[in-house]
């Protein structure tokens, strides 16, 4: 999906984006090679495997005020590990409903598996959730987390 | 957040040319990260990668007393070891350091400066956050294993091969059809010199199965890879060819006694051009010289009924029909995957009649109706037996087009110059091109092209619209009329022949997937295996020591294959004499004090890795088996796991960063 012109002039934004180091972090380097424009929302943290991502990580993010979260890994079978893609999509799901429960909108949290040939889908994952996230606007989870513990 | 008050932070900041700096305000990002906490110096340097960027380094450290490195610059993927290297010749331990990656990530992709600038802030901001919890750590060294497996025995493989094996080393050369020689083995001439290619290709092969550290495993593929870079396990399955390989001669004498006096199956190796018998060998000069049966159309394996006139005409016994698949392990310290391509399936483009004409015919099935040791014994003729008059040849069938396969093949602009000359050499025909572009950028191609000019071969710009048999005009009956757009006269014509020639591309090996699961490595869009860079590691893979070379990275012609081939046998070698390997610290280890014995973790680890101690009522992980994945530490509820490199309070600090100004 491009970018529309109200995204790029309106308000960004932020995305915490954990990459596997085999698939989606050499996706988006092959973006980066290929110059694929995308939104500038994304902040990569660069894990060997998406079986890594702690949920901890994630709800971290979220109260430290990530408007967004999103996992990039192998697809099914191709893990470099074999299965810790599998492990993060259990991780997944359980977190969609644990971020339910907080009050996060679900859309705010995104796995998806992208391949490392396929930097135009990571570019079309970045755009579609930026805009997705622009519609939602700025979370709020931050301040409601600062608020309880003061 | 806590904080390390003994890190003393050097921040650079690299420009790449006009690279990072042309979308990335790099001073504005320099100044910010002077004022964050723990930084001691930040400085902004055109080329960080280069000599003089890395000597600042060592210089700065001892000036200003540095202990933790970081650099905005390229992906780590690519320069992560340059800059860990710089690092460890400051003095301080190479893992005291965070690269950020501004270019790949943000100004390559971005087109608002004040936008990537911002993002390479918190980026920033994230690295230097997190370099402070960094821990030393040593890299460890493993032994390299010197014997190498090459999967694929086609002219890549046979190269490479003899190389390695030539410098001493032990060579596994796995091969899944029951000779090695690939497609090349199957052509006649090749271009643009002409020689004849079993000339040049047999006295390969026959070094092959006589070198003494060459083992050939043929008709046998591997079916599973273990381990790690310099120790391998690999198994391979060695397929049943019913023959004792040991002891046939190759006398052929059991194909003369086999029960069926014709031969009455499709010939694999002559395209299905010819016949051959269910025990057979697939073509003379095959490597090694030994037949075997093929169990789908042999009587003895569908009836059980036949007198197994071909074992009794073996005066060596060298028959057993009760040959099972047999499992063969093998230790190797590095891979080579020359396993090649497959030629586009002319039938996916159904307007050229492949299958519906019985004269329309792919470019491999000519290059056996021209082979000497061909079908035909090198005569071109038609199914009919007459010998065609007019012949076409349609380039890129199956290549640059939207439909069926984007990218251009690469070789068949020269195969099919090759091919029409040495058609014109057989029949005497009026020899037709048509071409979209002449594509001839190599040694001597270009004048190879100049000469079929010459020659009086007709060259017609303009893709194919259509092959048929309908005729308007008696001229055209009997005949295959192509139908074209002429884009040099710009008219579209219709050409009346006898024979149609298909060039097909060059495709990814069907099992190109699973080959690439197999041993862990990735695969480009198109399906060919993904080299580890473009320019700077065109034959190495995202997993270390396994190599690629020929067809199964991309189209490619003869001399390119041979050339990658050496480049991989060297790459192998130069690992191998190295003696060792190090590996990434990135493993996991349990602290014993925090680890509650629930062993949620063991299930999570794909290389039981972890092990449960009764005795003391605590998990165990074995380094030796780690891979460094972290699914375990994910997983641990009581946080005993840490993996090296992958802190928990290394990620949180990074969040923390991206995140909080």
């Amino acid at each position: 999906m491009p970018l529309t012109e109200q995204t790029k002039q309106d308000w960004s934004p932020r995305i915490v984006a954990f990459f596997c180091n085999w698939c989606t972090y050499t996706a988006s380097d092959l973006a980066g090679v290929s110059r694929l424009r995308y939104a500038p929302s994304t902040r990569v943290i660069r894990v060997m495997c998406s079986g890594r991502i702690d949920p901890e990580f994630v709800i971290e993010a979220f109260t430290q005020g990530a408007d967004g979260v999103l996992i990039g890994g192998c697809h099914p079978g191709d893990c470099h590990y074999s299965e810790g893609n599998y492990k993060c999509l259990r991780r997944y799901h359980l977190l969609q409903r644990v971020i339910a429960q907080m009050g996060i909108d679900q859309r705010r949290l995104r796995l998806e598996w992208i391949s490392a040939s396929e930097g135009k889908r990571l570019q079309e994952v970045v755009n579609e959730m930026t805009e997705t996230l622009r519609q939602l606007g700025p979370s709020t989870i931050r301040e409601v987390v600062q608020t309880v513990i003061k | 957040m806590p904080v390390n008050e003994e890190a003393r932070v050097g921040f650079y900041i690299c420009h790449c040319g006009h690279n990072i700096a042309n979308m990335v305000d790099v001073t504005a990002v320099a100044e910010y990260a002077a004022k964050l906490p723990n930084v001691v110096l930040s400085r902004d340097y055109k080329y960080m990668c280069s000599d003089p960027g890395q000597e600042m380094i060592a210089k700065d450290v001892e000036v200003f007393k540095l202990n933790r490195i970081v650099v905005a610059s390229c992906s780590p993927l690519l320069h992560e070891n340059t800059f860990r290297t710089a690092t460890s010749k400051a003095g301080i331990n190479q893992f005291y350091f965070q690269m950020v990656n501004i270019r790949e990530n943000a100004s390559w992709v971005h087109e608002d400066k004040e936008m990537a600038t911002l993002k390479a802030k918190d980026l920033v901001r994230a690295a230097i956050s997190r370099v402070v919890f960094h821990k030393a750590l040593e890299k460890k060294k493993v032994p390299v294993n010197p014997d190498v497996l090459i999967v694929g025995g086609g002219i890549s493989g046979i190269s490479a091969a003899l190389t390695i094996a030539n410098a001493g080393k032990k060579v596994y050369l796995v091969e899944k059809e029951p000779t090695i020689g690939g497609y090349m083995a199957k052509f006649d001439k090749t271009f643009p010199t002409l020689d004849c290619a079993a000339c040049i290709l047999t006295p390969k092969m026959s070094a092959v199965l006589k070198h003494p550290g060459i083992t050939l495993l043929s008709y046998s593929e591997v079916s599973a890879v273990d381990g790690y870079v310099g120790n391998y396990h690999v198994k391979v399955t060695r397929k049943p060819r019913y023959i004792i390989e040991e002891k046939c001669v190759g006398c052929f004498a059991c194909i003369d006694a086999c029960i069926f006096k014709e031969a009455k199956f499709s010939d694999e190796f002559n395209e299905g051009l010819s016949k051959r018998k269910p025990v057979y060998i697939p073509f003379p000069q095959a490597t090694p010289q030994v037949v075997l049966i093929d169990d789908k159309t042999c009587i003895h394996f569908k009836t059980g009924k036949c007198p197994q006139t071909c074992a009794k005409a073996c005066d060596r016994n060298a028959f057993d029909f009760d040959q099972k698949p047999v499992v063969q392990e093998l230790e190797v310290g590095t891979i080579l995957l020359c396993t090649g391509f497959q030629p586009f399936d002319a039938a996916r483009a159904p307007y050229y009649g492949y299958g519906r004409y019985s004269n329309v015919y792919t470019s491999l099935e000519v290059e056996r109706l021209v082979n000497a040791s061909g079908p035909t014994g090198g005569h071109v003729v038609l199914r009919d037996k007459s010998k065609p008059k007019s012949i076409g040849i349609i380039h890129c069938v199956g290549s640059r087009d939207e439909k069926t396969n984007k990218w251009c093949s690469r070789v068949c602009c020269m195969y099919s110059l090759k091919l029409a000359h040495l058609l014109k050499e057989h029949t005497d025909a009026e020899i037709y091109n048509f071409y979209i572009d002449m594509r001839t950028p190599g040694k001597g191609y270009e004048e190879f092209y100049d000469k079929l000019l010459n020659e009086g071969v007709h060259f017609i710009r303009g893709r194919v619209a259509e092959v048929s048999d309908w005729a308007i005009n008696d001229h055209e009956k009997g005949k295959l009329v192509i139908r074209v757009e002429d884009t040099l006269i710009g008219m579209v014509r219709r050409i009346p022949v006898d024979m149609v020639v298909l060039a097909v591309g060059i495709e990814p090996g069907k099992d190109a997937q699973d080959i690439r699961r197999m041993f862990n490595i990735s695969c480009s869009n198109e399906g060919f295996f993904l080299e580890r860079h473009p320019k700077l590691a065109p034959v190495e893979t995202f997993t270390d020591g396994i190599y690629i070379a020929g067809a199964c990275q991309g189209p490619r012609d003869i001399p390119d294959s041979v050339a990658q081939a050496g480049a991989a046998a060297a790459q192998a070698l130069a690992l191998i004499d190295s003696g060792f390997v190090e590996l990434e610290p990135n493993t996991a280890f349990i602290t014993e004090e925090l680890c509650c014995g629930c062993q949620v973790c063991i299930n999570m680890c794909p290389y039981h890795a972890i092990t449960f101690d009764d005795g003391k009522g605590k998990s165990h992980i074995n380094e030796a088996l780690c891979k460094g994945c972290g699914t375990c530490v994910a997983a641990c509820g009581s946080g005993a796991i840490t993996q090296n490199l992958f802190e928990d309070q290394q990620i949180l600090s990074e969040i923390y960063g991206l995140l909080v100004e």
